[in-house]
This record gives C-alpha cells, sequence and structure tokens, in this order.
C-alpha cells in the first residue's frame, strides 16, 4: 500500500508558475488519495483563474493509458505553463517523460504503507521515500534512478555514462541532469542541501 | 594545521596520500610517509578506498600527526549513518585533526565486501554541510554541542576528466554552496582537459589541487582506462610507457609523465595532489622534476 499526501502550500505556490493543467490520479486500490485537499487546491486556483484544464484519471503510471486519457487534453496541455500532478511518484514520472519540454510538478509526497505495493510493469519506479524529489530532479526519481539513491547530485563513479555499480545502466544523475538542460531548469539545483528524512513512516501517523 | 592556511598565503600547495595496511600495523606506512612526505603540506588518508576493508582513516590520521605530519582526515558515506559519522568528525577533532576530506564513497559492491549494506545516509554534500553546522555548535538534529565547536579546513573532491564534466561542475557547485573550502581532484593525464574544466570552476573561487598518479606501466593505465571513472591516459603516454619496460618499471618514465602533468597544469591551480599508490618514495623526484 502507498499513501501520497500533498505538498505544502508554501511548497505548492513556490511550483505553479502560470496557467496550471492538473491531472489527478485516482488510480489503483493501493493508493490512497488527498481527495479533499485536491478538491480543495483546485477550488483555490480556479478563483484565482489559473486553472488551464483538469483530468481527473486512473493508471496514469502506464504510458499507454496515459496517452490515450490525454489526446483530447492536448492543446489545453499545450498551452498550459505547469502541469501539476496529483499521484504517486510513478505517476509523476511517467508524465514527465511524455512532456520532456514541459515544467511537470510533483505535487504529492509518497508514503509507503504496510501491506502490497502497487505493481507498476514499467522502467520507472518509486520507493515510496515520503518526501518527493522529482520537482528538483526533471521527474526523474534520485532513489530508484541512483544506485546510492543520492539526492544532491552526481557521484564521482559515472564512466562513459554508467553507473559504478551497474555498468548497463545509466547513471541516474546523468539523466537527470540532461533532463534539467533540456527543460531549461539547472537553476533548480542551486537548491538548498537535501538531507533524506528516514523517518517518514512515523510522519503519516501524525 | 588546516591546508586552507597555505592557500591563504599563496603557495602551491602539495598533497600526497597514503591507503593503511590490512591489519593493525602502522609503523610502516608511518615511517614512510615521514621519510618522503615530510616536506609537504598535507598527508590524505583514505577511508576503506575502493570499498576495501583496511585500518581506519582516523587512527591512521593520529599516528601520522603524533610522527609531526599534518593529516588530511578522509571521510565517505559508505559506511556510516548521519550519527556515525557527526561522533567521527567530533572525535578527529578532539585528536587536533585539522583537515577533513568529504566523500560520498564508491559504493561496497566495488570492494572485497559486495555483500555489505551501502549506507549513504548523507552524502558528500550533505557531509560538508554537516561538518560545517558542527563548527557552528550543532548536530544534525539541531542539538547544541556542549563545549568549543570543532574547525576543519573542509576540502572535496571533483572530476575534471570525467565525461559527465558539466554534472561534476553542477556538483561542485552545491559542494561549495555547503561549506567545501578546498578541492582535490581525480587523477589527471590530460592538461588540455583540466585547463578546459578550470577555465569553470575558476568562477567558484575556491582553491583546487590537481589530482596526479604516477604511471606504473601500461598495463595499470588501461586497467584504469577501462574501469575508474574520470580516468583516462592517452594512447601516446600509454606508448610511452610500454616503449621501455625497464624505465617504467623503475619508475622513470612514470616520474616524468607526472611532472609533466604537472607543469602543464600548474598555471591554472592552486596545488597538487599526489596519489602515489603504494610509490610514496617517487614523490619528491616528481616533484623537483616538476620544478617545486
Ligand atoms: S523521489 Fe522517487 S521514491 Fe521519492 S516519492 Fe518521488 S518518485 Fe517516489
Ligand atoms: S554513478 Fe550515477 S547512478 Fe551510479 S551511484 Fe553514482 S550518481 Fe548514482
Amino acid at each position: 500500500m502507498l499513501i501520497t499526501r500533498l505538498k505544502s502550500a508554501e511548497t505548492l505556490e513556490s511550483l505553479l508558475k502560470g496557467q496550471i493543467f492538473i491531472i489527478n490520479c485516482h488510480g489503483c486500490r493501493e493508493v490512497s488519495f488527498p481527495t479533499a485537499e485536491a478538491e480543495a487546491l483546485e477550488k483555490a486556483l480556479a478563483e484565482q483563474g489559473r486553472v488551464a484544464g483538469v483530468i481527473t484519471t486512473d493508471y496514469i503510471c502506464n504510458p499507454e493509458n496515459l496517452s490515450v486519457r490525454l489526446e483530447k487534453h492536448a492543446d489545453a496541455i499545450e498551452a498550459a505553463d505547469t502541469v501539476l500532478v496529483l499521484s504517486c511518484g510513478v505517476g509523476v514520472q511517467t508524465v514527465s517523460a511524455m512532456f520532456p519540454g514541459k515544467r511537470v510538478c510533483a505535487g504529492c509526497d509518497t508514503y509507503p504503507l504496510p501491506g502490497f505495493q502497487g505493481v507498476t510493469p514499467l522502467e520507472v519506479d518509486c520507493r515510496q521515500c515520503g518526501e518527493c524529489y522529482l520537482n528538483i530532479t526533471g521527474g526523474i526519481c534520485p532513489i530508484t534512478a541512483c544506485s546510492k539513491s543520492l539526492v544532491n547530485g552526481q557521484c564521482g563513479g559515472a564512466k562513459d555514462g554508467r553507473c559504478e555499480v551497474d555498468h548497463n545502466m545509466e547513471c541516474g544523475w546523468e539523466r537527470i541532469y540532461r533532463r534539467l538542460a533540456q527543460v531549461g531548469r539547472l537553476d533548480v539545483l542551486k537548491c538548498p542541501v537535501q538531507i533524506r528524512n528516514y523517518a517518514t513512516d512515523k510522519n503519516v501517523g501524525e | 594545521m588546516k591546508i586552507t592556511e597555505s592557500f591563504a598565503r599563496g603557495e602551491f600547495v602539495v598533497s600526497a596520500e597514503v591507503g593503511p595496511s590490512k591489519g593493525v600495523e602502522t609503523a610502516s606506512l608511518v615511517a614512510e610517509a615521514k621519510e618522503y612526505l615530510s616536506n609537504i603540506t598535507a598527508v590524505n588518508v583514505t577511508d576503506c578506498q575502493s570499498s576495501v576493508m583496511r585500518l581506519g582513516s582516523l587512527a591512521t590520521c593520529i599516528k601520522l600527526r603524533e610522527a609531526g605530519l599534518n593529516p588530511i582526515y578522509q571521510l565517505t558515506c559508505r559506511d556510516r549513518n548521519r550519527i556515525a559519522l557527526q561522533s567521527d568528525i567530533l572525535s578527529a577533532a578532539a585528536f587536533g585533526i585539522e583537515n577533513i576530506l568529504c566523500l560520498t564513497g564508491d559504493h561496497p559492491t566495488l570492494g572485497d565486501h559486495p555483500q555489505a549494506k551501502p549506507v549513504f545516509d548523507l552524502d558528500s554534500v550533505s557531509l560538508l554541510y554537516t561538518v560545517k553546522k558542527l563548527e557552528e555548535g550543532e548536530d544534525l538534529g539541531g542539538n547544541k554541542l556542549v563545549g568549543p565547536a570543532p574547525s576543519f579546513a573542509k576540502g572535496a573532491v571533483v572530476s575534471p576528466c570525467s565525461d559527465s564534466v558539466d554534472a561534476q561542475l553542477a556538483k561542485m557547485e552545491r559542494k561549495v554552496r555547503a561549506g567545501a573550502q578546498f578541492f582535490q581532484t581525480q587523477a589527471v593525464f590530460e592538461p588540455e582537459k583540466f585547463i578546459a574544466f578550470m577555465e569553470k570552476a575558476g568562477q567558484f573561487g575556491v582553491p583546487v589541487q590537481l589530482g596526479v598518479i604516477i604511471p606504473k606501466n601500461a598495463g595499470m593505465c588501461r586497467y584504469m582506462n577501462n574501469n575508474v571513472a574520470g580516468v583516462h591516459v592517452p594512447d601516446d603516454m600509454l606508448a610511452e610507457l610500454a616503449a621501455d619496460k625497464e624505465r617504467a618499471k623503475a619508475g622513470i618514465t612514470g616520474v616524468e609523465i607526472a611532472a609533466r602533468v604537472i607543469k602543464a597544469c600548474r598555471p591554472y591551480c592552486q596545488g597538487v595532489h599526489i596519489m602515489a599508490l603504494g610509490w610514496e618514495a617517487k614523490v619528491p623526484e616528481v616533484l623537483k622534476l616538476a620544478g617545486i
């Protein structure tokens, strides 16, 4: 099981630029979604005239499913400045990969809950770290894409773009850097020092 | 003595690296360091380099300090969580260690205990930040330290010839912002790449020591080319080492190559860091030939 919680209002405000297209994923049964909070956020943004479109769907972690669902929203997404994804980390990564030139934001943090984990037959993964880093890593998960789960940048071990641990795997931070350069967001690397919080399962119970 | 004082005086700062043995014996390492590395600014002690279990870096630093040398304590995030790292940083200060080099560390799968749990609770950037916090009298949990706070010259590493050099520069900037006061680089064999790197790294205003390995033979260099991140020995150097095996074996060719790299890079950096890998005895020759 996993649980997604909305990031703080302060964090969300810093992420949301211009007109916003919102993707809600009410996905699989393994996820507990912050429905009420998401609705309140959407309402607040709508009152400010900042909502370019909304889609509430499921299984956005499946790229084929996602592109079918988003087809009729293509123009609205194109026009939007920010795509705000309210889903688990896998969903955000799928959307980011689909719109490499867009500002795609993770609106939620994903925490683990005891029990069955959602299964995605995909290359992207989310380890429910409880403090989603996708907004500072170009939508590529540093926890699962980097062998050391580094959150402050590349180690010195990459050779020919491959990870020191597994030469068959591209260095996750090489991918993150390239994606950030591609979307013109290298500035996020100037963010404060990141320190993992391993007490996140406790936070859920707060 | 803090290595940063030497940089501040405008000296071309020389350091070298020693690796503790797999055992409790330190006498020969200390004796060798005393004989060959007494005239340089500082001596790095590696922290279970390449994830191979050895005697501790801190213990060896203490031994070197007792022998009158100026150690740089290398500390990696591979084996310890933030509690153990902070505790070891305080321990180092209690023993009078004044220089610390913060690294993420290799993954355990690269070493002789591949089954070990990779920790990486912190990384090089957050470790630098942690040292700075302790220096301000507070730990990572926000608790006040009792008594005087520790104080170090805080160093970090960067890989100028990496094929991901832009990602490396971005990380370097994060390290500077987190508190790094000097850098030692991965081994350089291609001065032109290093010079291009320094043109970009100069903006951070932090002294950089050129990393140098004394190449022992062509086989070692080919191994590094295939396996060591950020190190590339060009073909002409390989040919030079292969041309006269006896000369290479005696270390003459390697010393010449190392000195040549230092000479070419010297105008662009603030010091040199020699990773002798067992050839500590050749460090004085390299420096002499490089005109230092
Ligand atoms: S950073 Fe990765 S592991 Fe953490 S919540 Fe986001 S996708 Fe999941
Ligand atoms: S080489 Fe890249 S993916 Fe591998 S541990 Fe280092 S930063 Fe992470």
